[in-house]
């Protein structure tokens, strides 16, 4: 029929290519097409969102700023052996970057000093201030005379942690660790241990809230997918509802049924089961903060729980009841490991999205349920120490990655239900 | 699911106690929402029932906190006009609105390349697409405050419809996929061995089939840029005031009733939303004959 195909070279197409190369390139058309439809958004989303995590990942490394405020000081540092105290021409470069860069510059490296060794900060500002006065060396007695910070060699030593350009001291710090004067690394001490804590707390919450999930989830997912669909899309609606209900508003609704004159005590007061003078106190503790984001989680359990139901067969439980099972023993060999699947998804879900909670700890958390999240935006924020909120957001951030890739792996990042 | 007749003791309590169990989380998921409604009402300026309240005295109940909602309130004899709740609610559309349109548009080109067959790097692109939605808010926060304060885009709303419409895109290339899975392509082809161009038929036939999926991300999209607060808070400056942000305020400093009102109008607002995306839904799946159980 064709031509080509009588003779013994590659098949070619009516213009003399072969059609391997023809199809190939059509393909390539193809997939250049489909790319540069998705390429508006990727370039989006990279510059708007991927940059900025990248600009606080390097954030949580950066250690350049002191070193712009006290170039010449860190070079005839690094000739310093560490044993006594350092030489006269380090007083004196020191004495003069102190004296000759802005107030604004000094106070800005003074806060991350203080970060190694606390004193800085008063030292700087006082040696700021006082260095006006003097004319001429030497400088290492004067300045030892003005403050006598300026003789202890731990002091001298704890700056020897910022010659680097970048530092893994803020990655320490979050995990309750840091260096000492010598750049070995050893633990906080015991009153500054807060961060492992919050940590395992953050974990335990989590961990609780999908549990939780799971427990009140799963039976309603059963229902809703063994109902008939006129009920089941009725009661599916109490799951959606909260759904697109703002998480503000379901957090104060909490707060409402939770507090001392709420909702919740007050039917205990009003039932006679409770003395109005000691009324529990429910809110602004962590068990709050667990009954809050169960409730506000349970859509993302229910969802991808019910999506996986739906698709289980009912006559599987029918057959295995007519051999001889017992309810209870079909309903374990052969519904729950169908709905392993359904399981999985959601306590990912859920756990992903908990871990991460920021607001509801810090409306109903009070002190003890503060996690992660309300230490991020309290360095962010209030400490100002950048440094520390982006190496605490870098090990979260890790920690979702993980969990995120597991997601895609076992449910597939495209199969997310939304409704 | 129902009990069958020959049902023993044992499975009739069996079954209606999970019937109860099931009841109790439903009201458990539900219950809060509403409570909140008729506490919205009441004269009192704590979040509690009172006693004259339950009894439906009506000094208990007013409208007072809506009056000072929408703007007037009254000290005494004199009136004094808040703006601060409306202004929250005009920053807010325009915020969500402007940020959806673009989240709409983008996401959707993006699905429709995602959806082709020779797409490369499918699942890496994917990935990253999806990942505005999974990255904690409180960690997309921070970067932002990082970066925008660099380039001078804190404090000003185009930097807020940007990390918005970047919070919104995830819902729409999710949906449209979603519709887009078991679109028949020959459709396409059809319509271009009749002569139309790619523009024509992309607006004549592929259009009106993903327009459900359309609608819907983009509304997921409006109720996150709608809701969204830690990003607000944190890249927006006292002028840029939304409703969520008010909200956070209230709760932190005043504790106004004020936010009830609010939050009941929000409440409001996704059950209207809720409606349409369900409706949506179903004729979605109408159009692309998935028959329902």
């Amino acid at each position: 029929m064709n031509q080509t195909q009588t003779s013994t070279g590659p098949i070619l197409t009516t213009d003399g290519i072969p059609l391997k190369v023809s199809l190939k390139k059509a393909e390539r058309i193809n997939k250049i097409r489909a790319f540069l439809l998705v390429l508006p958004l990727l370039a989006f989303i990279l510059i708007t969102f991927l940059v900025p995590i990248g600009d606080m990942l390097s954030r949580s490394v950066d250690d350049r700023q002191i070193n712009t405020v006290f170039p010449k000081t860190f070079e005839v540092y690094q000739k310093w052996d560490r044993q006594g105290l350092p030489s006269e021409e380090v007083y004196k470069t020191m004495f003069f970057e102190v004296k000759n860069s802005e107030g604004y510059n000094i106070g800005k490296a003074s806060t991350r000093m203080n970060y190694s060794k606390s004193g800085w900060k008063s030292l700087l500002k006082k040696s700021k201030r006082k260095f006006k006065k003097i004319e001429e060396g030497p400088y290492k007695e004067q300045m030892i005379a003005i403050d006598k910070k300026w003789g202890d060699i731990e002091y001298w030593k704890a700056l020897g942690q910022m010659v680097d350009p970048t530092t893994m001291g803020y990655y320490l710090n979050a995990v309750d660790l840091k260096y000492d004067s010598n750049k070995e690394i050893v633990q906080q001490k015991e009153n500054r241990r807060i961060y492992n804590k919050t940590w395992i707390k953050t974990f335990k919450v989590s961990l609780l809230v999908t549990l939780f999930c799971l427990l009140l989830g799963y039976p309603i997912s059963y229902l809703l997918a063994t109902l008939p669909m006129k009920y089941s899309n009725l009661l599916m609606i109490c799951v959606l509802l909260p759904f697109w209900t703002s998480l503000l508003v379901r957090t104060v609704a909490w707060m409402v049924m939770l507090q001392q004159k709420g909702v919740l005590n007050n039917l205990l007061v009003m039932s006679n089961l409770l003395a109005d003078e000691n009324r529990f106190q429910l809110m602004y503790n962590q068990t709050a903060v667990v009954i809050v984001m169960t409730q506000i989680l349970l859509p993302f359990m229910v969802l991808p729980l019910y999506s996986v139901m739906k698709t289980i067969s009912p006559t599987y439980m029918r057959a295995a009841l007519n051999l001889g099972a017992s309810p209870i023993h079909a309903f374990y060999k052969i519904y729950m490991p169908n709905s392993v699947p359904g399981v999985s998804a959601g306590c990912l879900l859920v756990f992903i999205i908990a871990i991460g909670y920021y607001i509801t700890p810090e409306l109903v958390g009070g002190k003890d349920g503060q996690m992660v999240g309300n230490w991020i935006a309290y360095h962010l924020k209030t400490t100002l120490n950048w440094g520390l909120c982006a190496s605490l957001g870098a090990i979260l951030l890790a920690m979702m990655t993980v969990l995120y890739w597991a997601y895609n792996k076992i449910v597939g990042i495209e199969n997310i239900k939304l409704g | 699911m129902a009990l069958p007749t020959y049902a023993t003791t044992g499975q009739k309590v069996g079954y209606y106690s999970f019937l109860t169990y099931c009841g109790l989380v439903f009201f458990f998921l539900i219950a809060p929402i509403f409570i909140i409604l008729p506490l919205s009402f009441s004269a009192s300026p704590f979040f509690e029932f009172t006693r004259e309240f339950m009894n439906f005295e009506p000094e208990a109940w007013s409208l007072r906190w809506y009056r000072q909602m929408v703007g007037i309130s009254s000290i005494g004899d004199t009136t004094v006009v808040t703006d601060k709740w409306m202004l929250g609610t005009r920053n807010s559309f325009f915020v969500g609105i402007v940020a959806t349109l673009l989240a709409t548009a983008l996401g959707t080109v993006a699905a429709l390349g995602l959806s082709r067959p020779h797409m490369p790097f499918k699942a890496v692109l994917m990935a990253i697409l999806i990942s505005p939605m999974i990255v904690p808010l409180i960690i997309t926060a921070a970067g932002m405050f990082f970066f925008y304060s660099k380039i001078g885009l804190t404090h000003s709303y185009l930097g807020l419809i940007l990390a918005h419409t970047a919070l919104g895109t995830p819902f729409v290339v999710i949906t449209v996929t979603a519709t887009l899975t078991g679109f028949d392509t020959n459709l396409i082809r059809a319509s271009q061995s009749l002569g139309a161009d790619t523009i024509r038929t992309f607006f004549k036939i592929i259009m009106p089939l993903i327009l459900p999926g359309v609608i819907s991300g983009g509304l997921f999209a409006f109720i996150t840029s709608f809701d969204e607060v830690v990003v607000v808070m944190f890249i927006g400056s006292v002028e840029q005031i939304t409703i969520p942000k008010q909200m956070w305020a209230g709760l932190r400093q005043e504790t106004s009733p004020v936010i009830l009102c609010m939050a009941t109008c929000l409440v409001a607002l996704s059950i209207a939303l809720l409606t349409t995306v369900e409706m949506l839904r179903r004729r979605s799946e109408r159009l692309r004959g998935i028959k329902q159980r």
